[in-house]
């Protein structure tokens, strides 16, 4: 066990599974950088360094650099898939899914499906997501809760390195198309990670801290301001369970309502748009299944229903942070105390 | 291109069965027997022949939503094909797919595709495979004139060019994408040129010809294994039915299908060519046209007595684990 960032939980992950299953191969844009350049040709290992290192250690054979043609390698990631191996693309940022939606969400969310359960496709589809990082409307969204309305895909969103070595290892090894999250505003997070591989097993919440009041529920960047706002609760006297469902699909839904029924209050945080995300999706499932066990109304925390803005002052005040989480607890004991 | 008598016997019978099976889903779908929609192969059947009999059983394929005769020419079973469109529970995919998704991963065919241009990143996917698994496999993807402008196929070319991966592109030109004309939908007119531009290596051929495609695919799929890398081949040819079944083709100027059908047809050709030439006799391709006739008749006969899913079957096979 070791003190590593984000990125390097991430590299890990990659490297590990790399060197365990020949089968495991990297496509994406400037994943390793300076491709038929006349400079570095590991320039840059992604956008943000993930894949730093890894063409020195693999090769060419293995991490293959991609024009920018996110149609041609993203479906050529499923087609390798369902053809005998574990590729792991890199969609450079979700927000450009757009122009590869179709063999995303037709191709490699059905073949399985359409083909009567005779096909497999192994694919990982890390992207990078999330604002914070003054990026503006076309490079900071959340947009998981569209990957996971689509039956076929996993997605995972982790909220720590510990979580994204984890998650990504999973990934690799899933037999089903995954698409992987990565909070870029996390990058230099730094947390425990353990040396040797391990997977987290998708669908299996982490419960982040118990408390009897209140129960939050926060995926990916928001699980850490969730924690913070719960830390400051309790020193009021108002205790919290923090839920981190690690994975929107699959989701593990018996946590959180088991939680729910204990605790009576249910606050969502989402970093994703209001409106049909998962914030949304958690209290209708909650309102649903745990009704009679609810003493207030459920409360969702998310940006307002508008695009990431650019401007420093306008994009701090769209992310949802502890302030926001802390504010929305107490409305809801207070309207308990109140009745 | 040296084709035995056996080789043209088996070319034969493939294009005769697609030829029947698409014949006869015309009728069972008429009668109502069928299901959704159906795209027919009929009058295509050389691309898909002379394509796969230059493949070998690890060769991958995609295909389109018009892909029955894509299925047959890859070896698919014809009774679990007719019992996917009637959408069984034995179907080639559990009828989970029909006519547009069907699919043998099996055999390589990676799946009939309800998008058009779905299929060439997927074919680039499995040439891929093909290099990193140093199987000495080829990927070929089939399609038309319409998928020819969608960004994924010309995307493909560039991909496959950068890598020089093994796969063929063939673009089946039937005439028309839906209702409209290929002559006015390929900008530039002149396919060739435009796979030229991507720095692949093209020809265009007559698809009345099984010969002619025959030679012309084996020429490119020689070179691919042997790291050429991409190729690129235009087949012109026409489709004897409409874009789906029910389509009423008033877009077609009148009689266009019938002179095809009775000047240009490609399996009169085959059997012309091959009997004048003294390699094969008319009897023994009569006796192949019973023999399929009896398939086909028996494939129906399957595929409308067998048994629909079972209705605890809707949400099975969404995930391998979830």
């Amino acid at each position: 066990m070791s003190v590593k960032s984000f990125r390097q939980a991430i590299n890990e992950a990659l490297r590990d599974e790399m060197h365990r299953d020949p089968k495991v191969v990297l496509l994406g844009e400037d994943i390793a950088g300076g491709m038929g350049a006349r400079g570095a040709q590991d320039a840059w290992g992604g956008v943000l360094g993930a894949t730093k290192g890894l063409l020195n250690e693999f090769g060419r054979g293995r991490v293959f650099d991609t024009p920018i043609s996110e149609s041609a390698f993203i479906g050529a990631a499923g087609g390798a898939a369902v053809t005998g191996l574990r590729p792991v693309a890199q969609l450079m940022f979700v927000d450009f899914f757009g122009v590869c939606g179709d063999q995303i969400f037709n191709q490699i969310a059905k073949f399985r499906y359409m083909f009567g359960g005779t096909a497999k496709t192994p694919v990982v589809i890390r992207t990078l997501c999330g604002a914070g990082v003054r990026a503006a409307s076309q490079h900071s969204q959340m947009l998981y809760p569209v990957f996971t309305h689509f039956p076929g895909l996993k997605v995972a969103v982790p909220s720590s390195p510990y979580e994204a070595k984890g998650l990504l290892t999973q990934a690799i090894r899933d037999d089903d198309p995954v698409i992987f999250f990565e909070h870029k505003a996390m990058f230099d997070d730094t947390g425990e990670v353990p040396d040797k591989p391990y997977a987290i097993p998708f669908g299996e919440a982490r419960i982040v801290c118990e408390g009897g009041d209140v129960t939050l529920v926060a995926l990916g960047r928001m699980v850490g301001f969730a924690k913070t706002a719960a830390d400051r609760l309790a020193k009021d006297g108002i205790q919290c369970t923090v839920i981190d469902p690690r994975t929107t699909s699959p989701l593990d839904t018996g946590t959180i309502l088991a939680s729910v029924r204990s605790t009576g209050r249910l606050v969502v945080i989402d970093e994703a748009h209001p409106r049909c995300g998962m914030a949304a999706d958690i209290a209708s499932l909650v309102a649903e299944e745990a009704f009679n066990s609810l003493t207030a109304p459920i409360r969702k925390v998310t940006p307002p229903h508008c695009p990431v803005p650019f401007a420093p002052e306008l994009e701090d005040a769209y992310i949802p942070g502890p302030d926001d989480i802390e504010q929305a607890v107490r409305a809801i004991v207070k309207e308990r105390a109140d009745a | 291109m040296r084709l035995e008598r056996e080789d043209l016997l088996r070319a034969y019978r493939r294009m005769c069965t697609i030829r029947e099976f698409e014949e006869r889903v015309h009728r069972e779908f008429a009668s109502g027997g069928i299901p959704g929609f159906v795209h027919l192969y009929a009058g295509e059947e050389t691309a898909a022949v002379a394509v796969c009999e230059n493949l070998q059983p690890g060769d991958q394929i995609t295909s389109t939503h018009r892909g029955h005769g894509h299925s047959i020419a890859k070896d698919c079973d014809v009774t679990a094909m007719m019992k996917e469109i009637f959408g069984r529970a034995d179907g080639l995919c559990h009828g989970k797919g029909g006519s547009m998704h069907i699919a043998d991963i099996s055999k390589g065919m990676l799946g009939a595709n309800g998008i058009v241009g779905g299929g060439p990143p997927l074919a680039c996917g499995a040439a891929l495979s093909a290099r990193v698994l140093d199987n000495g496999g080829v990927a070929v993807a089939f399609f038309g004139d319409g998928a020819f402008n969608q960004g994924t196929t010309l995307e493909s070319l560039n991909f496959a060019r950068v890598y020089d991966l093994p796969v063929l592109f063939v673009l089946e030109d039937n005439g028309y994408a839906e209702s409209t004309s290929s002559d006015w939908s390929i900008g530039g007119n002149d396919p060739v040129r435009r796979a030229e531009g991507f720095g692949i290596k093209g020809e265009k051929v007559d698809g009345h010809d099984f010969f002619a495609v025959y030679r012309a695919a084996q020429e490119a799929l020689e070179a691919i294994r042997n790291g050429a890398g991409p190729r690129f081949i235009h087949i012109e040819f026409t489709r004897y039915y409409g874009h789906f079944e029910g389509d009423a083709m008033t877009y077609r100027p009148p009689g266009e299908v019938e002179e095809e059908r009775s000047f240009l047809d490609c399996l009169a050709f085959f059997r012309a060519r091959t009997t004048q030439g003294g390699q094969l006799d008319t009897a023994e391709l009569d006796a192949i046209d019973v023999e399929v006739r009896a398939l086909v008749e028996n494939a129906v006969a399957q595929a409308r007595a067998a048994p629909p899913p079972a209705p605890e079957t809707l949400t099975t096979h969404v995930y391998a684990a979830y």
